[in-house]
C-alpha cells in the first residue's frame, strides 16, 4: 500500500512527461489525477491504520550511498507524523490536479504541467517518508527543483524565470546550512539514520565540538544548522524573499506548493527532529523567535499589498511563522495541527483567488476588482469560508489550531515565548484585517474592472468549483473533527513516538487551562480586524488612501516589503557578479596569465628583440663588447676572494 | 583475476589498430571519409565492449592489481607492465565509454581532414587508457605525456579562431609541469632502483625527499587537474577545442591529475601528503569559490562550463586529501560523475554550436520553444552540475564534503558555499539559453535533436540519473582499493611517528 501511495504519483509523472505528447493532454490529465486520487484515498486509510491503530511501518527499498561507515538506503518510514503528512500532501495534491484540469484548460503545455505536479508530489512524499537525513535532503531538493520548474512554467515570462531562479537559489542558501548540519550529524553520530541519531541524542547533551574555531554545543549547533534549511524552505524571516515572487507561477502551483505542502516542509522537519530539538533550549528559542518575527513581519507587509495572490502569499508566510512558534515552545502537536488545517483553508484561498483570476481573465490586481460577489457567487462563498477559517472564527478549523498556538506561546515559560505571544496575538489582528480587506476589495463595493473584462467575467466551471467545495468542507470541519486527536486528550496515544517531548514538557496539557481572557483574546482581535476592514473598505473607502498619505514612509516601507529585495540585491547579487568579473579580468587575466604564460612569452619576446638588437653586424660593436668582457674577467680574478694567493 | 589472454593490452592498442586501418584508406573522397568515420566508430565501440569484460570479470574484494601483464623492455629494469585496481578500472571504462560518443558527436561537425582527425582521436584513446593501466613509472610517463600531442593537434588543427594561442598555452602549461615530474621520476629511480609502481607503492622514501618529489608531482598534476592558480589554460583550451576535444579534455584528461594524486602522491609520499594537505585544502577552497564567481560573469557558454569544471575539480582535490573513506570515494566518484556530466554539457554546447556557430550566451534564448528534447537533456545535466540529489553530481559532492567536515570544518564550510554559487551560475546560464521567448530571427529555424544526437545524449542522461539513485556499482568497486590506500597511509604515518619518537629518545 505504501509503495502505491508514494510511487503512483511518480508513475503518473513519468507517463505524462514522456508519453504526454503521444497520449494527448486529456489522457495525461486523467492518468495523473486518477493516480493521485487513488494515492489520496490510500493515504486516509494509512492515516487511520497508523494514527488510530498504531500500525507503524518501515520499508527498505534499496541501497543508496554506501561509503565506509556511511550507509544509507532508500526507505519508507511510516508513523503518525508521516501519515498526517501523507494525507495533507495527497489530498491537496489530488484536488489541485482536478482543479488544474479546468484552470489550465487553455494552456498548450498541459502534459508537462501535470507531469511536474505529480513529480512534485512524489518528491514531497519521499521527503515525508524518509527515514534518514539524506533522503530527507533528496526530497527537500527535489521539491525545490519542482518548485523552480513550476514557478518558471510560463518560461516566456521574464519575471517568472527570475522568480524561479530566486526561489532555487534562496532555498540553496538554506540548504547550505542543512547540508552542514548533515555533515555535523555524521561527524558526531557516525550515522545519519533517524533512529540511530535519535537514540544517541540524549548522550550528546552538554557536549561540545570544534566548529569553525569555536567550541559549540553539539545539539544546538546541529539544530541551528538544520533549522537554516527549514527557514529557507518555509520562507522564514530573512530567507522569505522568494515566496512572494513565486506567485509568478500558475495559481494551482501556488496553492499546492507555496501554501499547502512544500513550504510546510520546514515545519515537518523540525517536528520530525523533535528528539534533537527538544534537547536544545537555545535552538528552540531561536525557532520561536524567528517564527514570531515572521508571523508579525509578513502580516504587516500583507496589509498593503495589492496583488491578490501576494496578499495570500504573505499570509502563508505569516502562518508558517505561527507553526514555528508552536514548535519552538515545544507544542509540536499544535504546530502540525495548524499545518494540517492551514493546508485546507490556504489551498482554498489560493484556489479561490485562482477562480477570481480565471473569471477576470488573468487580472490579479485587486485595485481593478471589486463587486464580484454577484458574478462569482460560489467563489465568494468559498473565499469567505476560507477567510473565516484563517482568521479563527469560532469552531472553524483555524479557531482550534491557531488559537492553540497563541495559548501555547502564553503558557510556555521562557522569555522569548512572551515575545512570541505578543507578536502572534498582534499578527492575529493584522491577519483578520488584511484577509477581510481582500474580501472587500475583491467582492464588494462597485467594480473597478474594465467594462469589457467585466462583461466576459463568469463563474468558474464545476471542475473548479468541486475542489473548492471539498476544501471548504475541510476548512470548516478539519478543526472540530481532529483537534481531540492532535492536541486534545488523546494526543499522546495518537502521536506516540513520532513526536518526542521531554517528560517535563506538558505544554499541550497546560494550554487547555489558560484564563478566559487569553482564550478569547484572539477572537476579539479577529472581530476588531474585521470591523476595521469593514470601516476602511466598505464604509469610508477614502480612509485607506488618506492614511497611506499621512504615514507615507511607513506605507512605502511596508509596500516595499521592508526593502529586503533591494538590500539583498545590493549586498549579495550585484557584488557577486562584480567580484566574478573582477576575478576573471584582473585575477585570471591580468595576474595569473600576465605573470604566467602570457608574461613569460612576452618576456621571451623582449629578450629575443634585445638579442636581435645586439647582433648589429658592426665589427666595432663586437670588439667593444669583447673589451668590456675582458675587463670584467680581469677585475674578477684580481678581486675575487682567494684570488692571487 | 586473470584471463588467459592479454586483455588490457588489447584494450590499449586496439584503437591504434583502428587508426592504422584508417591510414590505409586511400583517397579523400566522400566514401573514404565515410569509411574513416565508420572504422573509428566500430573501433571505439568494440574497445568499449571489450573493456566491459574487465568490469564484469573484476574482483572487487581485493586491492591487488588485476589482469596484470608484464614484458621485458629497456634493459630489464624498466618493464612494460600494466594492470588495474578498483580505482583505475573505472577510469578505463569511462574513457572507452565516451570515445564512441565523441566519434558520433564529430560525425558532421568535422568536415576537414576527417581521416587525420579520427586517427588523432584513436591514438589519444590508446594513450589515455594506457595512463590508467600503466604499472611502471616510465610507461605511465610516456602515455601521460604522449596524450598531450594528439590533444595539442586536435585543438591546434580543428579548433576555433584563437586555436594556436590556446594550444600553445595548453602545451606550455602542461609541459612545464611534466618536466618537473620527469625529474622526480628519475630521482625515484635512483633512490629505489626500480620504476615498478607496485614496488614503489611499498617503498619508503626518506622524509626530506618526499617533500620534493611531492611538489614535483604536484606541479604536473595540479596543471592537469587543473587547480587554482594554474587553471587558466583550461577555459582557453575548451573554448577553442572542437566539441569532441572539449569532451575528452573535460571528461578524461582532467581526471589524470586526480588519478595521479591517487596513484603516486598520496600512497608514495604519505608524510609529505600529510604535511601539505592544508595547502591543497586552501587551493581547493579558493578554486571552488573563485572559479564559481568567475563563472557567474562569463559570456561564453564553453568558458562558463570550463570554469565550473575547475570548481568541481576543487571538490575532488579537497576530497582526496581528506584521506577519509568518504572523501576519497567521493573524490573518485566526483571525477567519474564529472566525466559523464561535463562531457554531456560540452556535447550540449556542441549541439547548438553546430547549428548556430557561436558560443556567445547572448546569441541564444528561448530554445525550449523549438527544442524541447534538447531543453530536457540540458536540464538534467544542469541539475547534475548543480549537484541535485538524484543525479550523480550529488553523490560525489556530498561525500567529499562529508569527508572534509571530518577533517576541517572551515574547509567544509567554505566549500559548501559552492552549492549556492553553482546553482546561481548554472541556472542563470540555463535561463539565458533555454527559457524566455524565442525572439532572435536567426534562431527561428533551429531544429531539435536529431537521431544521432539523441543516441549520444540518451546514455548520458540514463547514467546521470542511474548513478544518482544507485551509485553502488561504482562505490562498491572502489571500496576495497580505497580502504587499502587509507590503511597504508595510516600505517606509514604511524611508522614515521614511531621512528621520530625513537629518535627523540
Amino acid at each position: 500500500m505504501y509503495y502505491a501511495i508514494v510511487f503512483l504519483p511518480l508513475l503518473g509523472a513519468l507517463t505524462a512527461g514522456f508519453f504526454g505528447r503521444l497520449i494527448g493532454a486529456r489522457a495525461s490529465e486523467i492518468v495523473t489525477s486518477t493516480f493521485l486520487v487513488i494515492a489520496a484515498g490510500l493515504s486516509w486509510v494509512a492515516f487511520f491504520q497508523v494514527g488510530l491503530e498504531g500500525q507503524e511501518a518501515r520499508i527498505e527499498i534499496m541501497r543508496w550511498v554506501s561509503s565506509g561507515e556511511l550507509q544509507v538506503s532508500w526507505a519508507l518510514r511510516i508513523d503518525t507524523l508521516t501519515a498526517v503528512m501523507l494525507v495533507v500532501v495527497n489530498s491537496i495534491s489530488s484536488l489541485v490536479h482536478i482543479y488544474s484540469i479546468g484552470y489550465m484548460s487553455h494552456d498548450p503545455h498541459r502534459p508537462r504541467f501535470f507531469a511536474y505536479l505529480s513529480l512534485f508530489t512524489f518528491a514531497m512524499l519521499m521527503l515525508v517518508t524518509s527515514d534518514n537525513f539524506l533522503q530527507l535532503f533528496f526530497g527537500w531538493e527535489g521539491v525545490g527543483l519542482m518548485s523552480y520548474l513550476l514557478i518558471g512554467f510560463w518560461y516566456q515570462k521574464p519575471e517568472a524565470n527570475a522568480a524561479a531562479i530566486k526561489a532555487f537559489v534562496v532555498n540553496r542558501v538554506g540548504d547550505f546550512g542543512f547540508a552542514l548540519g548533515i555533515f555535523a550529524i555524521f561527524y558526531i553520530f557516525g550515522a545519519i539514520q533517524f533512529d540511530t541519531v535519535f537514540a544517541s541524542a540524549p548522550d550528546q547533551v552538554g557536549k561540545t565540538f570544534a566548529f569553525l574555531g569555536w567550541q559549540v554545543d553539539v545539539l544546538t549547533a546541529i539544530c541551528l544548522l538544520l533549522f537554516m534549511g527549514a527557514m529557507g524552505k518555509s520562507a522564514q524571516f530573512l530567507l522569505h524573499t522568494w515566496l512572494p515572487d513565486a506567485m509568478e507561477g500558475p495559481t494551482p502551483v501556488s496553492a499546492l506548493i507555496h501554501a499547502a505542502t512544500m513550504v510546510t516542509a520546514g515545519v515537518f522537519m523540525v517536528a520530525r527532529l523533535s528528539p534533537l530539538f527538544e534537547f536544545s533550549p537555545t535552538a528552540l528559542s531561536v525557532v520561536t523567535f524567528v517564527g514570531a518575527t515572521t508571523a508579525f513581519f509578513a502580516a504587516t507587509v500583507g496589509l498593503v499589498q495589492n496583488d491578490i495572490k501576494r496578499v495570500v502569499a504573505y499570509s502563508t508566510c505569516s502562518q508558517l511563522g505561527y507553526m514555528f512558534v508552536a514548535l519552538g515552545v515545544g507544542a509540536y502537536g499544535a504546530g502540525i495541527f495548524h499545518l494540517f488545517t492551514h493546508a485546507f483553508f490556504k489551498a482554498l484561498l489560493f484556489l479561490g483567488s485562482g477562480s477570481v483570476i480565471h473569471a477576470l481573465h488573468d487580472e490579479q490586481d485587486m485595485r481593478r476588482m471589486g463587486g464580484l460577489r454577484k458574478i462569482v457567487p460560489y467563489t465568494w462563498i468559498a473565499m469567505v469560508i476560507g477567510t473565516l477559517a484563517l482568521t479563527g472564527f469560532p469552531f472553524l478549523s483555524g479557531f482550534y489550531s491557531k488559537d492553540a498556538i497563541i495559548e501555547a506561546a502564553f503558557v510556555a515559560p521562557s522569555a522569548v515565548s512572551t515575545y512570541a505571544f505578543a507578536l502572534t496575538l498582534f499578527a492575529a489582528l493584522l491577519t483578520s484585517f488584511y484577509s477581510w480587506r481582500l474580501i472587500f476589495m475583491t467582492f464588494h463595493g462597485t467594480s473597478r474592472a474594465a467594462p469589457d473584462v467585466l462583461k466576459k467575467a463568469h463563474e468558474s466551471p464545476l471542475i473548479i468549483l468541486i475542489p473548492l467545495g471539498l476544501l471548504a468542507l475541510g476548512s470548516i470541519f478539519a478543526g472540530i473533527t481532529f483537534h481531540e486527536l492532535f492536541i486534545g486528550k488523546g494526543h499522546l496515544e495518537f502521536w506516540r513516538s513520532s513526536l518526542f517531548v521531554l517528560p517535563s514538557n506538558e505544554i499541550l496539557e497546560d494550554l487547555h487551562h489558560v484564563t478566559a481572557v487569553v482564550h478569547w483574546s484572539p477572537a476579539i482581535l479577529m472581530a476588531t480586524g474585521f470591523l476595521v476592514a469593514l470601516l476602511f473598505y466598505k464604509i469610508t473607502p477614502a480612509a485607506p488612501a488618506n492614511l497611506a498619505e499621512a504615514f507615507r514612509p511607513i506605507y512605502l516601507f511596508l509596500l516595499n516589503k521592508w526593502y529586503f529585495d533591494e538590500l539583498y540585491d545590493a549586498v549579495f547579487t550585484k557584488p557577486a557578479i562584480r567580484i566574478g568579473r573582477f576575478l576573471w579580468k584582473k585575477g585570471d587575466g591580468a595576474t595569473i596569465d600576465g605573470l604566467g604564460p602570457d608574461g613569460v612569452s612576452a618576456r621571451v619576446l623582449d629578450v629575443t628583440k634585445g638579442m636581435i638588437r645586439l647582433q648589429s653586424g658592426y665589427v666595432y660593436h663586437y670588439a667593444f663588447a669583447m673589451l668590456i668582457g675582458v675587463a670584467l674577467l680581469i677585475t674578477y680574478f684580481m678581486f675575487a676572494p682567494g684570488a692571487g694567493s | 583475476m586473470t584471463i588467459g589472454w592479454p586483455i588490457l593490452s588489447a584494450i590499449i592498442f586496439l584503437p591504434v589498430l583502428g587508426a592504422l586501418f584508417i591510414l590505409a584508406i586511400r583517397g579523400d573522397d566522400e566514401i573514404a571519409v565515410r569509411n574513416a568515420r565508420y572504422v573509428a566508430l566500430w573501433t571505439t565501440l568494440i574497445t568499449f565492449l571489450l573493456s566491459l569484460v574487465i568490469w564484469i570479470e573484476f574482483d572487487p574484494t581485493t586491492h591487488v592489481f588485476q589482469f596484470q601483464e608484464e614484458y621485458g623492455w629497456l634493459g630489464g629494469s624498466i618493464n612494460y607492465r600494466v594492470g588495474v585496481d578498483g580505482i583505475s578500472m573505472l577510469f578505463v571504462i569511462l574513457t572507452t565509454f565516451l570515445m564512441p560518443l565523441c566519434v558520433l558527436a564529430s560525425w558532421k561537425a568535422v568536415q576537414s581532414r576527417v581521416k587525420e582527425y579520427m586517427v588523432a582521436f584513436l591514438i589519444l584513446e590508446t594513450l589515455m587508457v594506457g595512463v590508467f593501466c600503466a604499472l611502471d613509472l616510465v610507461v605511465f610517463y610516456l602515455f601521460f605525456e604522449g596524450g598531450l600531442i594528439p590533444m595539442f593537434l586536435i585543438i591546434g588543427v580543428w579548433g576555433g579562431q584563437r586555436r594556436v594561442y590556446a594550444s600553445f598555452k595548453f602545451f606550455l602549461y602542461t609541459l612545464l609541469g611534466s618536466v618537473l615530474m620527469l625529474l622526480a621520476i628519475m630521482a625515484m629511480y635512483w633512490e629505489a632502483g626500480t620504476t615498478d609502481i607496485p614496488a614503489l607503492l611499498v617503498y619508503k622514501f626518506p622524509v626530506e625527499m618526499q617533500a620534493w618529489l611531492w611538489f614535483a608531482f604536484l606541479a604536473s598534476f595540479a596543471v592537469k587537474m587543473p587547480m587554482w592558480p594554474v587553471h587558466t589554460w583550461l577555459p582557453d583550451a575548451h573554448v577553442e577545442a572542437p566539441t569532441a576535444g572539449s569532451v575528452v579534455l573535460a571528461a578524461v584528461l582532467l581526471k589524470m591529475g586526480g588519478y595521479g594524486f591517487l596513484r603516486f602522491s598520496i600512497p608514495m609520499f604519505p608524510l609529505a601528503t600529510e604535511q601539505f594537505a592544508p595547502l591543497i585544502f586552501l587551493l581547493s577552497v579558493i578554486a571552488i569559490i573563485y572559479t564559481s564567481l568567475v563563472a557567474l560573469a562569463q559570456e561564453d557558454v564553453k568558458k562558463l562550463i570550463a570554469y565550473s569544471s575547475v570548481a568541481h575539480m576543487g571538490f575532488v582535490t579537497m576530497g582526496l586529501f581528506t584521506l577519509t573513506t568518504q572523501g576519497l570515494e567521493g573524490g573518485i566518484f566526483q571525477m567519474l560523475s564529472h566525466g559523464i556530466v561535463s562531457a554531456a554539457l560540452f556535447l550540449c554546447v556542441g549541439v547548438i554550436y553546430d547549428r548556430m556557430h557561436t558560443r556567445q550566451i547572448d546569441a541564444y534564448g528561448g530554445l525550449v520553444n523549438r527544442m524541447p528534447l534538447y531543453a530536457f537533456c540540458f536540464m538534467v545535466f544542469t541539475m547534475a552540475n548543480v549537484g541535485l540529489p538524484g543525479t550523480s553530481g550529488f553523490v560525489g559532492e556530498f561525500l567529499t564534503l562529508v569527508g572534509a567536515f571530518r577533517v576541517n570544518t572551515w574547509v567544509a564550510f567554505f566549500a559548501t558555499t559552492g552549492v549556492i554559487l553553482s546553482a546561481a551560475y548554472a541556472l542563470w546560464l540555463y535561463r539565458r539559453i533555454i527559457f524566455g521567448p524565442l525572439e532572435k530571427p536567426e534562431l527561428k529555424g533551429i531544429t531539435d535533436l536529431e537521431t544521432r544526437e539523441v543516441v549520444v545524449m540518451a546514455p548520458l542522461v540514463v547514467l546521470t540519473i542511474l548513478f544518482g539513485f544507485y551509485p553502488a556499482p561504482l562505490l562498491d568497486v572502489m571500496a576495497v582499493s580505497v580502504q587499502n590506500l587509507i590503511k597504508n597511509y595510516e600505517s606509514a604515518l604511524a611508522a614515521a611517528q614511531q621512528a621520530a619518537l625513537a629518535m627523540a629518545r
